[in-house]
């Protein structure tokens, strides 16, 4: 708790102002959610949302518009919201709450079952959706806007904040934009055009978006003919196709901090938290571990789902359960071959055995399969795992301690230990990607603004000190760790993929003949 | 096993006894009386404006030590007897070393002020001061107003930190703008406007003459000596300089001067004894260097040499190519080579100097007026690279083709604009006039 210092950085009347208004319009949203019963739904709806941003738009411009532009981290640590205080709990506590009711309690929140009209929150945002749409809203639509608009204010405030630095601005555009157009309107323009076509926001790529090649899915982009197949042909091509060459030329940072909707969450209203991320060596092992346990769920999750509802009807799916095991066996085993052959000395000891591991389950599969029944691909059946997938790590980690969690843990726990699709781009990152963060010769003075800073745990001081550069699988690349760097020591860019990773023990500054002598050894 | 005692945990010797580690099985002992553990001195600012937390500042977890094999000892030393190899500490205990590094770093210059060891006079130094600062300055309704006394790169810090809890501050410069005795005028002029911009009372050609107490021995005002101006104050920060912390070896037969006197081998007038770091003083000049540098960079080298020389292989030390950096509130500075204020600056020294007109960026480019060489640079603003830098200093390029290539050296985030194009453009037309005028 820190209440060291409350009074060292008082906030001004308008901030407090500001805040006021805000809370005006979250109580306005609560009052629904307890089903009073608002008379002109939309006046209340236009009200709720205008007073929530108009108070960040004026508290953020009190906040940095009256000072010099340049890093404004003053008092972080000593605001109760920011430093796990009094108030961090309690906003942890009510956003855990609100996503516990989404995920498995949306009656709560007024949807109407079995075509009833909804009613207390959901209600509230009838009129938006309808305007949209012409459907009503879903607890989904009311998440989906509340998101939408925590993005872009909040955005708004990361923009003032950081508006010394060109590549934070542009940057946090592209993730307003992206939610707003691609997991907003995008889909709901859609589903006007073409009501059967699935929801699909075409961002949300595989296995970030694990349910995409589910089977209502599949059936309903085939039947939806042939702008259905393109979505379709689209999603796959994301996987194997265009993410991997965008990896290969600017690292994962293309989706994870620039498209992603989860990391534009955490990059604009996260942002105030970021650097409560844990740095120890300890919290890395365990992202390591976890993170790719995650993404080798996923990948038989994924596949046991498929694999089984392609045995239901081989007249629709021309893909045959064999054709299908053995593409993805193959693929499976390219990457692993591929990586053992050149990659080797790259690897870490437990990545080696991790990489190990996951092959062996892979050959698990091939056996498993020889004596399996119908819709057994493991031990399990596929709907359990799809179903314990969806919980686990669907709703609880992505959702309920993803961002619950965020005054807590910070901004990206769910982007550093649970999400397999940053698994998969870091993969790729830390083994075949020109980006980098550079080192800038000798002028690190270890201050640590830069680990601190770093929202996914990365210790890039201990990097940087030792004028190393930074190739780790799980940065981002949002870019703060430069921008609150005071000596310019750190860099992001593309480059080639040689001397890209480049430890040195006397750094550049010092006698020549001794950096020679130790660290050509 | 040959024990190695080094005394102070600074980035010199820390660095040292990691490279020794590297290299050797010696027994390493560092000797603190400030912390447990290392940390970094240039961050201390960071925790009082609420960066970060002091947790932070430590480059290593605390496993580290233990894992490699370095023993932390929390003492003061209060005498060393070469003649029998034995440390004798405050505390009463004693420890014999084979081998001993003096990396005891600085202390904050007191100039014998009248009134300098009132309570609420300090220096930013220590992590001691950090909690002093806490003390007397926590907010701006403990202290109204604080005074710094001294115009280099820690004043300016702590004038940073106290403005960033809303305490007003009055800086004291003696010269006549902000440290022009380094930089030269057109920089330092901007950094003056730098500073009155974030609201800081900036009193350029000021010296300071007393400092008064109240009835409980603490600060009440400053009195200025060109005015005799009295200014009511709950803090002085006497920022005018560090020199190196030396007084333990007194009677010790180690050879001192200002610092620790050692040979380019870093080796004191006592066998076995060396000194790295801010307390060292070279008896040799190394180039335009001073005797003594009380600069981060130089401590890590003198610990990355001298470890060679305790693991057998005895090499001189031979810094590189000059190089520095700081941050003035929110303008960064860098510097590469040698470019000189006024003051000391050798008649071969030309510059061309460029400023972006919001009056947050500038460089300035030192060459030699006859041959044209480059001689180094100082930036403002914009980052550059530090390897571009050194190696075009290696091969003694000309001012035309690095201001040509200036961009290869720009080392500014991605998608920042770029301005070596308009550098260009002035560095011609200032050419062309130069001509011109000829």
């Amino acid at each position: 708790m820190s209440l060291a210092k409350p009074d060292a950085l008082d906030i001004s009347i308008k901030q407090k102002t500001a805040i006021g208004l805000g809370v005006v319009g979250l109580l306005i949203l609560i009052l629904a959610l307890f089903n009073l019963q608002f008379p002109n739904v939309s006046v209340w709806l236009g009200l709720s949302l205008t007073l929530i941003v108009l108070g960040t738009i004026i508290f953020s411009h009190d906040a940095y518009l009256t000072k010099e532009k340049g890093i404004k981290n003053h008092g972080v640590w000593f605001k109760s919201i920011s430093s796990r205080g009094v108030l961090g709990w309690i906003t942890g506590v009510a956003l855990t709450a609100f996503y516990i009711v989404l995920y498995f309690y949306e009656g709560l929140l007024g949807a109407g079952t079995d075509g009833a009209e909804n009613t207390g929150l959901i209600a509230l945002f009838d009129p938006l959706s309808q305007w949209l749409s012409g459907r009503p809203a879903s607890q989904w639509f009311v998440y989906g806007t509340l998101y939408t608009v925590a993005i872009l204010v909040f955005g708004y405030k990361f923009l003032l904040k950081y508006r010394h630095n060109r590549y934070e601005q542009i940057r946090t555009v592209s993730v307003m934009f992206f939610q707003l157009a691609f997991a907003f309107l995008i889909p709901e323009f859609m589903y006007v055009m073409n009501s059967d076509l699935p929801y699909y926001d075409l961002k949300n790529i595989w296995p970030l978006n694990y349910y995409n090649f589910e089977q209502y899915r599949i059936d309903a982009f085939i039947n939806a003919g042939s702008i259905g197949m393109a979505m379709l042909v689209f999603g796959i091509l994301s996987v194997f196709v265009i993410t991997p060459i965008l990896t290969y030329k600017y690292g994962k940072r293309w989706y994870c901090s620039w498209v992603c909707g989860c990391g534009g969450l955490a990059e604009t209203a996260g942002d105030p938290f970021r650097h409560l991320s844990d740095k120890s060596q300890f919290a890395w092992k365990v992202e390591r571990w976890v993170i790719h346990s995650v993404l080798v769920f996923v990948v038989l999750m994924t596949t046991a789902v498929i694999y089984t509802y392609l045995g239901y009807d081989p007249e629709k799916y021309w893909l045959t359960r064999e054709v299908f095991l053995i593409l993805i066996v193959g693929f499976l085993t390219l990457i692993f071959a591929l990586t053992m052959l050149f990659k080797r000395h790259e690897l870490g000891k437990d990545a080696t055995y991790g990489a190990i591991g996951y092959f062996v389950i892979i050959l698990i599969l091939i056996g498993m399969h020889l004596f399996s029944s119908e819709t057994k691909l493991f031990l399990f059946e596929a709907e359990t795992l799809r179903v314990t997938y969806g919980f686990l790590i669907g709703a609880v980690f992505s959702g309920v301690i993803g961002t619950g969690f965020y005054p807590i843990f910070g901004n990206r726990v769910w982007c550093r230990f649970g999400c397999p699709m940053a698994a998969i781009l870091g993969f790729q990152q830390r083994l075949f990607s020109k980006f980098r963060i550079t080192t800038n010769g000798g002028q690190c003075i270890s201050c640590g603004n830069c680990s601190t800073y770093c929202e996914m745990g990365i210790d890039v001081r201990a990097y940087a000190q030792k004028g190393e550069n930074i190739v780790r699988s799980s940065c981002v690349g949002c870019g703060i760790c430069s921008a609150v760097c005071p000596r310019g020591v750190l860099k992001l860019e593309n480059d080639r993929m040689k001397g890209r990773i480049n430890p040195t023990e006397i750094l550049l500054g010092n006698d020549v003949d001794l950096m020679d002598l130790v660290n050509q050894k | 096993m040959e024990h190695i005692v080094i005394i102070g945990n600074g980035i010199s010797g820390v660095t040292l006894a990691r490279h020794i580690r590297k290299r050797s099985e010696k027994q390493i002992t560092i000797i603190s009386a400030e912390t447990e553990y290392f940390f970094s001195r240039t961050a201390l600012m960071y925790v009082y404006m609420g960066h970060m937390t002091f947790d932070h500042t430590q480059p290593y977890e605390n496993w580290f030590w233990k894992k490699n094999r370095i023993n932390l000892k929390k003492a003061f030393v209060d005498a060393i007897d070469t003649s029998t190899k034995t440390l004798h500490f405050k505390e009463g205990e004693t420890m014999r070393y084979d081998k001993l590094v003096v990396a005891s770093g600085s202390k904050p210059n007191k100039f014998g002020w009248p009134g300098q060891d009132l309570e609420g006079v300090m220096g930013l130094y220590h992590k001691q001061d950090l909690e002093n600062l806490e003390k007397y300055a926590p907010n701006n309704k403990v202290c109204k107003r604080a005074v710094i006394v001294g115009g280099g790169l820690i004043g300016i810090e702590l004038a940073e930190m106290l403005s960033s809890r809303s305490i007003p501050v009055t800086f004291l410069v003696r010269e006549s703008s902000f440290w022009n005795g380094v930089l030269p005028e057109g920089e330092s002029a901007m950094i003056n406007r730098h500073i009155k911009k974030h609201h800081i009372d900036l009193r350029l050609s000021s010296n300071l003459k007393a400092i008064t107490s109240d009835e409980n021995g603490k600060v009440k005002s400053v009195i200025i000596e060109e005015t005799d101006e009295d200014i009511a104050c709950d803090l002085v920060g006497l920022t005018a300089g560090v020199s190196p912390n030396i007084a333990f070896l007194e009677g010790s037969g180690i050879e001192t001067e200002r610092g620790v006197m050692v040979n380019r081998y870093l080796e004191t007038s006592v066998p076995d004894v060396y000194a790295i770091g801010d307390c060292a003083e070279q008896r040799e000049t190394i180039g335009n260097r001073r005797p003594i540098e009380a600069v981060w960079y130089t401590g890590r080298m003198m610990g990355e040499t001298l470890a060679q020389t305790i693991c057998g292989n005895r090499i001189p030390y031979k810094p590189g190519h000059w190089f520095n950096s700081a941050k003035f509130f929110d303008i960064e500075y860098q510097t590469y080579g040698w470019v000189h204020g006024k003051k000391g600056r050798p008649d071969y020294e030309a510059h061309f100097h460029w400023k972006h007109n919001d009056d947050t960026k500038c460089i300035t480019i030192a060459y030699h007026k006859e041959t044209k060489t480059f001689l180094g640079i100082n930036t403002f603003g914009i980052r550059m690279r530090h390897e571009v830098f050194d190696r075009w200093l290696t091969e003694q390029r000309q001012v035309d083709y690095v201001i040509q290539h200036l961009s290869e050296a720009n080392f500014d985030p991605e998608l920042y604009t770029h301005h070596e194009q308009v550098i260009l453009n002035a560095y011609k037309n200032q050419l062309q006039s130069f001509l011109h005028e000829q």
